[in-house]
């Protein structure tokens, strides 16, 4: 169902837009030799080069240029073969050179595109328009001193990967859905750590609104929105701003807007009128990126499988719902943790487990998959012995428990606590026997037509077994012994 | 194209420069016979002839990922007309 926004003239679609600024991971920034490490001391990772010294000249890093290289491939996106560096020209503090060295009219990827995975398992293909590499700026800090501002250029000059989709997303939950496809496959490709709350990931939130099938309308842009949920919020609060705006008889105003956390909304940032007059050109101190297609090759024959292929060879492979698939391939650990898990047995009971009880008890004891104390291989070996009836699915939950207690495998806590499933006929007739004698007016009753009453002795049955008789022979033999 | 006192108010703005209203005057014609001088080239066909950013006849050389630079807060602070505590401490800037 469509995402639409009431107003009172009628129904109204918003149209967004998003440009992720990713941090690329390297040993060194874009440009300089300086350290890319975080949270180092105030300006100890800047060389000359990143301080913009008079006669510092830029060198640029082979790493980042194929991480680029590996991002564009992973959006199914066009390699440029020649592309080239100019300069942004503003001022602001934090950047020393008066410039950033960023791509503008030859971008190093082009078109591409990215799989959005929505609720209830629908996908939806939106595109990539461009990617380009430039230089991330320093960090202002405000508040610690009552008239200055303290500026650390540790970050000046790290290489970012700015992406920019089409305006091709509908509804907050999109734009949510977008980023986090994004940030799993740039965590697939190890290009971008996507960690939004140390600021390796944000993105630029363009916001317009139209009447269904008319032309789009004027855009904002909100800067720099650090998490998801935010960067939902603003779109939702952008759109009713906007649809208020243009009930009223107003315009929208085509500026830069800022999102405040502490409520959800976003703001005007009046900037002077020639803030953006960035006077691009391409940068003298460096000549044009050539790339040589057998390095792209070379790169492409690198790439891991991504979640989207992943998740199409769970569905076909494994059988598994394309919502399950979906949950299990956001992250590479995951997958990788699921399909080892595979090993036990039966792929589907392996998905229900991963997906349920395992993650449930991850969730609670606030663990990472790294930390879990119940490895791939043991929850495997749980579901082997489901699979080949030493315990019933519902003593699983028991063993599971005790595994995630003590870390020990699932044959030998069921060994321990005696907890085999009883599949021998024996003892388990012998029990059914003692409740149909102990309880004859039941018995009576189920004969006269309250067929119902199976799940009480069955229930009673595996009362008197401590749990451990195979639920499926109880059944049966109930019924035979049940019928007379 | 030519270029008028205001532009030339615009350009110094953008570049930080001050320039005097009188000098303006001055300026808006020195820009106009630089540029003229520029827009002959315009005379030249240049179709399917690719623009040349560089003189040198190569491409862009690569670095291999290496950190070898750095850790010398002092020389990079040491011409900020004010630093404090390892950074560089200027008026207050927010928007």
């Amino acid at each position: 169902m469509s995402y639409r926004v009431k107003g009172n003239t009628g129904e109204w679609e918003v149209v967004i837009g998003l440009e992720v600024h990713a941090q690329v991971i390297s040993k060194s920034k874009l440009f300089s030799g300086a350290s890319t490490k975080f949270g180092a001391d105030p300006n100890d990772q800047v060389s000359l080069v990143d301080a913009a010294m008079p006669g510092m000249l830029p060198v640029l890093n082979k790493q980042v240029v194929e991480q680029g290289i590996r991002t564009g491939l992973g959006l199914r996106a066009q390699i440029n073969l020649k592309s080239v560096f100019e300069r942004k020209n503003y001022f602001y503090a934090d950047l020393p050179q008066g410039y950033q060295i960023s791509q503008f009219l030859e971008p190093i990827v082009g078109k591409g595109n990215l799989t959005l995975d929505l609720e209830g398992g629908e996908t939806r293909v939106v595109g990539i328009e461009r990617m380009h590499l430039e230089q991330d700026a320093g960090k202002s800090i405000h508040d610690q001193h009552p008239t200055q501002s303290y500026i650390d250029l540790n970050r000046t000059g790290v290489a970012l990967m700015e992406v920019v989709s089409d305006p091709d997303l509908r509804s907050p939950e999109e734009a949510g859905a977008y980023l986090r496809k994004m940030r799993s496959i740039l965590r697939y490709l190890g290009t971008c750590d996507g960690n939004m709350d140390e600021g390796s990931m944000r993105a630029d939130v363009n916001v317009s609104v139209r009447k269904p099938g008319d032309e789009l309308g004027t855009r904002t842009e909100t800067k720099n929105v650090n998490s998801i949920r935010y960067v939902m919020q603003a779109v939702e609060f952008e759109a009713k701003r906007q649809v208020k705006v243009l009930e009223d008889g107003g315009e929208i105003v085509q500026e830069t807007r800022q999102f405040d956390p502490s409520n959800g909304s976003t703001r005007s940032l009046r900037s002077k009128e020639e803030a953006h007059d960035y006077r691009y050109f391409p940068d003298p101190d460096l000549l044009p990126l050539v790339l040589d297609p057998k390095w792209v090759e070379e790169i492409k024959a690198s790439i891991p499988e991504l979640p989207d292929e992943k998740k199409e060879r769970f569905i076909k492979d494994f059988g598994l719902s394309s919502y399950d698939a979906g949950i299990l391939v956001i992250d590479r650990d995951r997958a990788d943790f699921y399909e080892e898990v595979t090993k036990g047995g039966d792929p589907k009971v392996a998905a229900n487990w991963v997906t349920g009880d395992f993650f449930g008890a991850l969730n609670k004891s606030g663990l990472t998959l790294a930390e879990t104390p119940v490895s791939a291989k043991q929850l495997g070996g749980l579901i082997a012995l489901i699979k080949d009836n030493t315990i019933s699915g519902r003593t699983a939950k028991e063993v599971f428990e005790a595994m995630w207690e003590t870390s020990k495998d699932a044959d030998t806590i069921v060994e321990e606590k005696g907890l085999k499933q009883i599949s021998d006929t024996g003892p388990i007739e012998a029990a059914i026997d003692e409740i149909m004698a102990a309880n004859p007016s039941q018995v009576e009753a189920f004969r006269g037509g309250n067929e119902k009453l199976i799940g009480w002795f069955v229930g009673q049955t595996m009362k008197a077994t401590g749990g451990k008789a195979n639920p499926g022979m109880v059944n049966q033999l109930l019924k035979k012994k049940l019928a007379g | 194209m030519s270029v008028d006192k205001k532009t030339v108010a615009k350009i110094a703005k953008l570049a930080r420069i001050r320039v005097d209203e009188e000098q303006q005057e001055a300026l808006s014609g020195e820009l106009n016979q630089i540029l003229g001088w520029i827009e002959q080239l315009s005379e030249l066909d240049t179709e399917g002839v690719e623009p040349m950013t560089s003189v040198v006849s190569m491409t862009q050389p690569l670095r291999e990922d290496v950190v070898n630079d750095g850790h010398y807060v002092d020389q990079v602070t040491k011409n900020a007309p004010e630093s404090a505590h390892g950074f560089f401490a200027v008026p207050k800037v927010i928007e």
